[in-house]
């Protein structure tokens, strides 16, 4: 549905069923050997939101989203969700990987309902209903293709309904067409349940399409905090989309890390050779 | 079309031995070969009519397929759990690998003097040599298996919140198995070859003593009969092994 933009006001309070988590970030940092990773970093994410992270490759998305997951202690800081000092993994975060790191020898249905206690058989057919795999759920997964391996893992991860569902560039290894069918497939789901959302992309148009805010992440820390004021569900094509995206993209290729300069300047010498 | 290739498929493994029957047949027939060096198909036939008909068939093959049995969950079921345990704890591993690893050099075959020694030639001479034969394939194979299930599963497990019994349930195991199946297979045919060995060097019952008293009455035909039995467990025994992969592996695209 193409919706005017001028009638564009900022999500405030939607009808959340249930909502999500509010996610406090203070201080955090994390190193590895000499590397640092992430220095001092802090951001606040609201229940229910939806924000892209960005960065170049290597500058420690996955950490972040590691550490907050609580799969790792942070050298430092405080990850405190919805206010409470929170460190160990529990049911209220869900994972998603750029492999769906689905059980090969479980069927489709049971890999959905893993980890579950008690009657799992009715919620996994729903949630596989939702992402519209009903009728695959007897199938081994090593039949399926990988947009729709990424669609068994996404209501994997969406059966226990989760409070914070955190995306490692989950549609990283799927086709450009593939790859838009499951944006939307997240957009609806989460508009639907209102789940806080964290999602680590590559593809700067992805972040443009889904995120309420997007995050780069430079050095350590948070370079940009840009809020996208685009009314749902977003065009591609329009201008506003397509300015946001060039804007995003140069910010992203703009900054190099100090002592990188050579290196950058090569990289820039390469793309404007190429 | 389609069924006659599906039969002539089904045929072709059976083409060689066929051709091979129909030489030896052939062979003997005209006498080109001795029937003391190399008897006959049927009077090999006829020692085995014979043999079967007085029950003593029977009983040897019974006695042999209990001993290979017995040795086999012994010795496959302490190789398992060892490394099981050996693949789950680094501690245990520290502890016990690396003895595990210098016994296994020694060839469980080279033991047989001081087994008869410890056992005499009773049933745990047999049984004992068998446990060590499939022991370590086992062993081998499962430690491997443990140690290398797929990381990226088993942090998928723990954050979708199984425990340890769940996350071994449902990861550890499952994704073992192939390579514990390898170890199934090996291990079978360790098993006969051991039992064969120790059969024809100390024993006054099985398949291997049926040759090896045979020999004395210069009973060529018996002789190749218990060879013939024994490739026959042996191809039993695979069969098993092939039948257990495509069963418990029946999610695994190479099996299906
Ligand atoms: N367990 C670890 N031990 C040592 N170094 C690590 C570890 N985990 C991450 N690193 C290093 O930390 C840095 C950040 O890694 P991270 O995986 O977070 O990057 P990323 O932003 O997700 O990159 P990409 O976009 O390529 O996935 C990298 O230089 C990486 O080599
Ligand atoms: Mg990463």
């Amino acid at each position: 549905m193409p919706s005017k933009i001028i009638d564009f006001k900022p999500r405030q309070e939607p009808h959340f069923p249930r909502p999500g988590l509010h996610l406090e970030i203070r201080g955090i940092s994390q190193s590895y050997g000499a590397l640092k990773v992430l220095q001092e970093l802090d951001l606040d994410i609201q229940a229910g939101e939806f924000v892209a992270i960005v960065g170049r490759s290597g500058c420690g998305k996955s950490t972040l989203l590691r550490l907050i997951a609580g799969l790792e202690p942070a050298d430092a800081g405080e990850v405190r969700h919805d206010g409470a000092s929170r460190r160990k993994l529990d049911g209220q975060i869900r994972f998603m990987f750029q492999d769906s790191r689905l059980l090969p020898w479980r069927k489709v249905i049971a890999n959905v309902g893993v980890g579950l206690k008690g009657n799992w058989r009715e919620p996994a057919r729903l949630a596989l209903a939702q992402v519209g795999l009903e009728d695959r759920e007897k199938e081994w997964p090593s039949v399926l293709s990988g947009g729709q391996k990424q669609r068994v893992a996404l209501a994997r991860a969406l059966v226990s309904q989760p409070k914070l569902l955190l995306l490692d560039e989950p549609l990283g290894a799927l086709d450009a067409l593939t790859r838009i069918e499951m944006q939307n497939l997240i957009e609806s789901l989460w508009l639907e349940q209102g789940f806080t959302a964290l999602l680590v992309t590559h593809d700067v148009s992805e972040a443009v399409a889904l995120a309420d805010r997007i995050i780069l992440l430079e050095q350590g820390a948070v370079g940009l905090d840009l809020k996208v004021p685009l009314p749902r569900s977003r065009e591609r094509g329009t201008a506003e989309f397509a300015e946001l995206e060039r804007a995003v993209l140069g910010r992203v290729l703009e900054r190099n890390p100090p002592g990188d300069s050579l290196a950058a300047k090569r990289r820039a010498d390469t793309v404007a050779n190429s | 079309m389609t069924r006659a290739h599906g039969f002539a498929h089904r045929l072709a493994p059976w083409l060689l031995p066929a051709i091979l029957l129909g030489a030896w047949f052939f062979a003997a027939k005209s006498g080109w070969i001795s029937p003391q060096v190399f008897p006959a198909p049927w009077e090999i036939g006829d020692a085995a009519i014979r043999l079967g008909d007085s029950g003593e068939l029977l009983e040897h093959l019974r006695i042999s397929t209990a001993r290979a049995g017995l040795g086999f969950v012994i010795g496959g079921g302490i190789g398992f759990l060892l490394g099981l345990l050996n693949g789950l704890s680094p501690l245990a591993e520290r502890l016990l690998d690396g003895s595990v690893q210098m016994i296994r050099n020694i060839p469980h075959l080279a033991l047989i003097p001081l087994v008869v020694l410890w056992f005499g030639i009773g049933e745990e001479a047999k049984v004992f040599l068998v446990t060590l034969g499939v022991f370590f394939p086992l062993y081998i194979n499962t430690f491997h298996g443990v140690r290398t299930v797929d990381r990226h599963l088993l942090e998928m497990g723990r954050m979708y919140g199984l425990g340890d019994f769940d996350l071994f349930r449902e990861v550890i195991f499952p994704g073992a198995l192939p390579s514990i199946l390898v170890g199934v297979r090996y291990a079978f045919g360790l098993m006969w070859l051991t039992l064969i060995v120790a059969e024809t060097i100390a024993s006054t019952s099985g398949i291997g003593y049926l040759a090896m008293s045979a020999r004395e009455f210069m009973q060529t035909d018996v002789v190749l009969l218990a060879i013939l039995l024994y490739s026959l467990l042996g191809k039993l025994a695979d069969s098993l092994a092939r039948w257990l992969e495509r069963r418990l592996l029946n999610w695994h695209p190479a099996y299906r």
